[in-house]
């Protein structure tokens, strides 16, 4: 049998970076592809709204509750250090500057980079090795459009506006600890809030959530598109959706906080 | 048991025809130097020990993998230099039935036929699109599993689903893989009669990869025969199997143990 007797397979460089550089090849065409097809008509509609419920409906309760003890929290820990200066009615400012700048991306990204990218690369990959995706092609739909276009559409739309809905419940925690201890009314802890916030704090926020949304479709997506070794390789794709997504999310999050920096000092 | 086939074959007009086709998997040289042609209104079988390339084969002929060497000439057309547009054209006019059946997972079995044909036909009504989906279900003896999801279903029962799935395009190429394995023998035998009926009817050209030699003698106007990558041997199904070659004998006694 000549499966027996193969000759060693040879590499470039070596196996893992030969693996390395074909992954930075292979996802550069990924992105590529999908700005390619996504203008493209025919649109689809259709499965555009469905993901878009798909991943509001997936993540609103856990975004929920861990806006909401976010902000709660932070208040709280946040108390003693600016009451030793006699300087609690700061706190609304201060963490209404922490919660649009810096916690209400992250925290939606992450709980989407694990609830939403990992369901992706599940999903996906397990039409990838049950030859689902060939079927599609086969029958002639465009599976990149049809799967990776709408999903990848989805998170980019619905990630900002998460964000949002994830800022205002913390906001919510924060002002629900403001309240029982300072008895601060609403009107006054939003009025303190958002005297503080910049409309470039709210662009760069946003911003951010449009990346951090576009990068767990797109890494959910190529993890399940990419799926290899049977349905073993279904749950190495979600967790390396996982893992790699949240990694982009940390490096594009120190990016674009220079980057703000940068603008805001003139 | 065993139908008389039809012979109205145009032997004329082949409508696949496969030059010195190769392909390898690295250092897997899986097809060396394949030659085939079917002809309108004909079904071909193809026999081959497990392993030896017949999926791979048909989906070049889908283009779903690249081939290595050689042409590739469907419809008149060569499958490897077309374009998207183009090669989903050809697909349509091809059915293809999966060896594991690729039900869609999310989609009830209604939906799962429902979602070609809405795609692709956006003329049709809402009662013309029912009418179908119940032809075909009838077709395949299902009728009853419209609203099951696919996880609900047998083996033997995806695998008639997706025959379905693919009859209601009504494509001019069926390329069936492995149409009766799993199935018991009297699931087998209506899915040999089904894939007659379906040649009869729709004047298809079909490729039907199988092990199984009573679904070949029952459906095959021709076998041809898969070995080491080449087609060793090609002909009627007695053509076939009337010779002293040990490797295809070998083949026959252990299908119709004695
Ligand atoms: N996508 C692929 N990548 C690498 N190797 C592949 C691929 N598809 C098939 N092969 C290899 O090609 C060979 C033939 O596979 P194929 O699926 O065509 O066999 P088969 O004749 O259909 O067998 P069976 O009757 O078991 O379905 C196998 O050795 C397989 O490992
Ligand atoms: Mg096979």
């Amino acid at each position: 049998m000549d499966s027996i007797n193969r000759p060693p397979e040879k590499h470039v460089i070596s196996k893992g970076l030969d693996a390395f550089f074909l992954n930075i090849y292979r996802s550069a065409n990924f992105v590529f592809r999908f700005f390619k097809e996504v203008f493209r008509p025919p649109f689809e509609f259709t499965e555009i709204t469905r993901q878009c419920f798909e991943v509001g409906y997936k993540s609103l309760a856990l975004i929920s509750m861990t806006g909401f003890i976010t902000g709660l929290v932070f208040t709280k820990q946040s108390r003693p250090s600016l009451s030793d200066f006699g300087a609690t009615s700061w706190l609304p400012s201060l963490v209404s500057i922490a919660i649009i700048r810096a916690l209400a991306p992250l925290v939606t990204a992450l709980i989407c980079a694990g609830k939403v990218g990992s369901n992706i690369a599940a999903e996906l990959g397990s039409m990838k090795v049950t030859e689902q995706i060939d079927a599609l092609e086969v029958s002639a739909i465009n599976p990149f459009k049809y799967l990776v276009a709408s999903r990848v559409l989805a998170t980019t739309i619905m990630l900002p506006i998460l964000m949002m809905y994830s800022a205002f419940v913390a906001m919510m925690g924060s002002f629900l600890d403001v309240h029982t201890n300072e008895q601060t009314s609403m009107t006054t802890f939003f009025e303190n809030a958002f005297s503080s916030i910049t409309f470039l704090d709210i662009f760069t926020s946003v911003a951010k959530a449009i990346i951090f949304g576009f990068t767990i479709g797109m890494v959910g997506c190529y993890q399940g598109y990419h799926t290899t070794h049977g349905t073993q390789g279904v749950g190495k794709a979600a967790n390396a959706s996982v893992v790699i997504s949240m990694f982009f999310i940390f490096i594009e999050e120190v990016l674009i906080v220079q980057v703000a920096t940068w603008l805001r000092t003139p | 048991m065993l139908k008389i086939k039809p012979t109205n074959i145009n032997y004329n007009e082949a409508v696949i025809s496969i030059r010195d086709l190769y392909k390898s998997f690295g250092h897997n040289h899986v097809l060396r130097g394949i030659n085939l042609d079917v002809y309108k209104g004909e079904n071909v079988v193809v026999l081959g020990r497990s392993g030896t390339g017949k999926s791979v084969l048909i989906k070049i002929i889908v283009g779903l993998l690249k081939p290595g060497k050689g042409s590739v000439n469907v419809l008149g057309m060569e499958v490897d230099k077309l374009n998207g547009a183009e090669l989903r054209e050809l697909r349509l006019k091809i059915g293809f039935s999966f060896q594991h059946s690729a039900l869609y997972d999310s989609m009830t079995v209604r939906e799962n036929l429902e979602f070609p044909l809405v795609r692709h036909r956006k003329s049709l009504t809402r009662s013309e699109v029912n009418n179908a989906i119940d032809e075909v279900l009838d077709a395949v003896g299902l009728l009853q599993t419209k609203k099951q999801m696919p996880s609900e279903l047998s083996g033997g029962q995806r695998k008639r689903i997706g025959i379905a799935r693919t009859l209601i395009l009504q494509p001019q190429i069926m390329l069936y893989d492995e149409p009766t394995a799993g199935l018991d023998p009297i699931s087998s035998i209506e899915i040999n009669n089904l894939i007659n009926e379906v040649q009869e009817q729709y004047h298809t050209s079909s490729i039907i990869i199988t092990h199984d030699l009573t679904c070949a003698k029952a459906t095959g106007d021709r076998v041809a025969m898969l070995l080491d990558g080449k087609f060793i041997r090609q002909g009627t199904f007695d053509e076939v199997f009337g010779t002293d070659d040990e490797r295809i004998r070998i083949f026959f006694d252990y299908n119709f143990i004695k």
